[in-house]
């Protein structure tokens, strides 16, 4: 996936780190995530944004809503499209059309967990059955690639579903039983999302006999098989995948899935606390956007 | 001095303009102006700017540590941070057991069992050519392919050129800073005696590194990186201070800002102390 080589002595001393004492290159345990900053709200033109930066990954994520017509099979539901681009500044191996396997995974496997009913209540995007629904239309960008893509990406799209405001429509009926839908003229007249059962991807990878969490491009490089896992912040596993050339036994994949719930409730955790704390200095701080 | 590119450094004829710096041909201007971002260097009459950030560029005796990036017919290419690949001649190595005689096509064969894509080798600049390339050796025991440890990188500009680069830090690890900005850090070179300082790296020692020993490597690393964010020259007295002063805090917790700031304070406060005392 990226570009780092690193010789046959280097993997030596990383595998055998971990695998005898849970120590890994940067001094962190199997289960610790390197410090994750996150802002919400920086861009104005969109209706929900976040900046996410884990270690040397960057990321910005912005949010669109339109109107569409909702799926015959839902008539009450809205849905939620993603759009992953992984620029070719991220990293050399996303040149040209690089990225776009990569990009076109992560957008399928963030499809497969959103747009189910225990993750984001699609009702509330609905606003005339039959008729009209929101579709929400998440865009990614990945500006520095620096390991761990998957996790960062849904952190980030939480975030900026967090910030997200829809807005607070009035219906009225017009003629040939068509609805005229009317956009408040206050910009502020927004509803939030509930976002609180969203869940958040949890990449565990195989390293030798043990697994660690959050992996650096040395660490990804040194590890053949990988579970990419969606947690709720209640601790529910809602998608699963595995990327990887390697093979997983069954006794290690339900360790991997044991310690995946459990760093998934606790950064599920530590974003809410976040999230209000961000929200109580909001006022004080002027956005001026990203740059 | 601080310039940005663009900065009128110096009206007086009398100065002389070295790297970093152009001035107009225009007739009657006698500006001197700095083509990069750096420090400004005043050697008697010859103005240079010194760059903050850039690409290495070598000296005939530099040590450094590289990277096999290709392995081609009679010699490697090794990748150094520099603007172009630099060249390890099959000739420049030492052979196994330390032999001394003509290369032969067994030996040509035979490159990549001894190095391959990805190894690290440590070198020393023999040659640098007309259009910045450098050659390197490895005919010394010292230098050669590197064993278990890690590789940090900084930019090039912080490691200061000195007599000495592999260092065997008090702490229990054995440095190697490379002045391409590549510093390598693994655990004690076991030597029988002072002079006998390696084997040039034919086989890798397959012992695991003793918790200890991993744990060291890990606090300096997170420590060299910690003084690279904040443009603090590296060496094995600014390393050691480092080092001693986070002791304080668990190795992981040295990646934060704050606890890397306050590190880095303490250290170059007690520099002062060293360079007052001096």
């Amino acid at each position: 996936m990226a570009v780092v080589s690193l010789s046959d002595a280097e993997k030596f001393f990383i595998v055998h780190g971990i695998e005898d004492e849970g120590l890994r290159t940067d001094g962190r345990s199997c289960e610790d995530y390197r410090c994750i900053e996150l802002e919400t709200g920086l861009l104005s033109n969109t209706y929900g944004s976040s900046r996410l930066r884990l270690g040397n990954t960057e990321l910005l994520a912005g949010i669109k809503i339109e109107l569409g017509t909702p799926n015959p099979k839902n008539p009450d539901e809205g849905w939620v499209e993603f759009h992953i681009d992984c620029s070719p500044n991220a990293s050399l191996a996303f040149q040209g059309r690089g990225g776009q396997e990569l990009s076109n995974g992560i957008c399928c496997h963030l499809s497969r967990i959103y747009n189910n009913k225990s993750a984001l209540d699609l009702k509330q995007l609905c606003i005339v059955p039959h008729h009209h629904c929101w579709v929400v239309h998440v865009d990614v960008i990945v500006l520095e690639y620096g390991g761990n893509l998957f996790d960062s990406i849904s952190i980030a799209v939480k975030g900026a579903l967090h910030n997200c405001g829809v807005p607070n429509v009035n219906v009225s009926a017009g003629d040939e039983g068509e609805f005229e839908i009317n956009l408040p003229d206050d910009p502020a007249d927004v509803n939030k999302l509930k976002i609180s059962s969203c869940p958040v991807l949890v990449t565990i990878s195989k390293v030798g006999n043990r697994h660690i969490v959050d992996p650096t491009l040395e660490e990804e490089f040194c590890s053949h098989a990988s579970l990419i896992v969606g947690v709720t912040s209640k601790g529910l596993i809602t998608g699963m995948k595995k990327v990887g050339s390697g093979s997983l036994c069954p006794e290690s994949i339900s360790e991997m899935l044991q310690s995946a719930k459990s760093v998934g409730k606790r950064i599920n955790s530590a974003f809410t606390k976040l999230m209000k704390t961000e929200k109580g200095i909001a006022k004080s701080v002027e956005k001026t956007g990203y740059l | 001095m601080l310039v940005t590119p663009g900065d009128v450094i110096t009206e007086d004829t009398i100065y002389m303009k070295g790297h970093g710096t152009y001035g107009t041909n225009i007739e009657g201007d006698k500006r001197v102006i700095a083509s990069v971002a750096g420090v400004v260097e005043p050697i008697n009459k010859l103005i240079c700017v010194k760059p903050l950030k850039t690409r290495y560029n070598g000296e005939v005796g530099d040590v450094i540590v590289g990277r096999i990036k290709d392995v081609q017919q009679k010699r490697w290419k090794v990748e150094t941070n520099s603007r172009l690949d630099s060249v390890l001649h099959l000739s420049s190595v030492n052979l196994r057991g330390g032999e001394l005689r003509r290369r032969s096509a067994a030996d040509e064969f035979a490159m990549r069992e001894y190095l391959k894509e990805g190894d690290l080798i440590s070198a020393e600049i023999q040659q640098v050519h007309a259009d910045g390339s450098l050659s390197l050796h490895t005919r010394s025991l010292r230098y050669g392919k590197l064993g278990q440890g890690c590789c940090v990188v900084v930019s090039p500009s912080l490691i200061k050129r000195r007599k000495n680069h592999m260092h065997n830090l008090s702490c229990g690890v054995s440095i190697i800073l490379g002045n391409n900005g590549y510093v390598w850090i693994s655990p004690l070179v076991k030597t029988a005696t002072d002079s006998e300082a390696g084997d040039g790296g034919f086989d890798f020692d397959k012992e695991p590194v003793t918790a200890d020993d991993r744990e060291t490597i890990c606090r300096v690393r997170n420590a060299i990186l910690c003084l690279a964010k904040h443009s603090v020259m590296l060496y094995d007295t600014s390393v050691q201070y480092a080092y001693d002063k986070s002791l304080d805090y668990e190795a992981k917790h040295l990646l934060s800002d704050d606890v890397a700031s306050e590190i880095v304070d303490r250290t170059l406060m007690e520099i002062d102390l060293l360079k007052g005392n001096a």
